[in-house]
């Protein structure tokens, strides 16, 4: 049996991934992808302390999170599209109408 | 054999989170998401999660990647730079969070994996019962009213979406 603490290492790097990707790229739509991937981060989590605690509810906040993943990804293109047609660009440092 | 099936899904997860950080091209980052979208899948099954791994492929790599894929191909932007100008900042940050909580994971012991005992009960009502009747004797009963809101998230998030992207919203139709 694979022990707990590797998936939690895994689910680690690749939260630390994702968090770097949301700080460092420039493009809005892998921002976004960053943000997916810090979620299945938390997800893998998630069902790996569900497994060796025996108790299902981590799998049900997986749903749960899954859920407002999709959610969230609805919402988030729909305000990339409403960006590009009013700036023509999805470079984040264009956008810094709100910078003093 | 565990071992060998985590290992392999555990690498291909990390090599393609990278890759979807580091591609310069989105749809190549969005395709490396994908991979990365079937071997979390994977490792739900290697845990005993079936339906959560069906889950996972229908909803994630099956509509959200879509959506995704139909954005960046709506927008069709050129090549720019890659890195924000700020990266060696991002860089640091990032391997000294890495660090702390590898760190903070290395110390302490993680008692419950050694209660086997616990274990084998539970896979035996898990063998009883699998995995999909689970989570819905758990869903419907305990987690009704998170249920529920979800749903409400969901509507709430269509109208939203709608909205945002329509155009010519307040303008007198022609």
């Amino acid at each position: 049996m694979v022990p707990l603490s590797y998936y939690v290492i895994l689910s680690a790097i690749v939260f630390t991934t994702g968090l770097v990707g949301v700080l460092i790229r420039r493009n809005i739509i892998i921002i976004l992808l960053s943000i997916e991937l810090m979620l299945n981060a938390t997800n893998i989590n998630f069902v790996a302390f569900s497994r060796y605690l025996g108790n299902v509810s981590g799998q049900v906040f997986v749903f749960f999170a899954l859920t407002v993943a999709a959610a969230e990804v609805a919402v988030g293109l729909a305000i990339i599209i409403a960006l590009y047609r009013s700036k023509s660009s999805i470079n984040v440092d264009e956008f810094q109408l709100l910078k003093w | 054999m565990a071992t060998l099936f985590f290992s392999y899904f555990a690498g291909v997860i990390v090599l393609a989170s990278i890759l979807v950080v580091a591609l310069r091209n989105p749809v190549y980052s969005a395709l490396a998401l994908l991979i990365m979208f079937f071997h979390v899948a994977g490792l739900y099954v290697t845990l005993h999660a079936e339906f959560l791994a069906a889950v996972q492929i229908i909803v994630y790599a099956g509509a959200i990647l879509v959506l995704y894929l139909f954005v960046v191909m709506l927008l069709n932007v050129k090549r720019d730079e890659r890195y924000h100008a700020q990266y060696p900042l991002g860089a640091v940050l990032g391997i000294t969070i890495l660090t702390e909580v590898l760190l903070l994971i290395a110390q302490h012991s993680f008692s419950k994996e050694t209660a086997t005992a616990s274990l084998g009960a539970t896979d035996g009502t898990l063998a009883i019962e699998g995995n999909t009747e689970t989570i819905g004797e758990a869903l419907y009963s305990t987690y009704l009213f998170p249920f529920e809101v979800a749903s409400l998230i969901l509507l709430v998030a269509m109208i939203g979406a709608i909205i945002l992207a329509k155009r010519d919203l307040f303008e007198a139709h022609n």
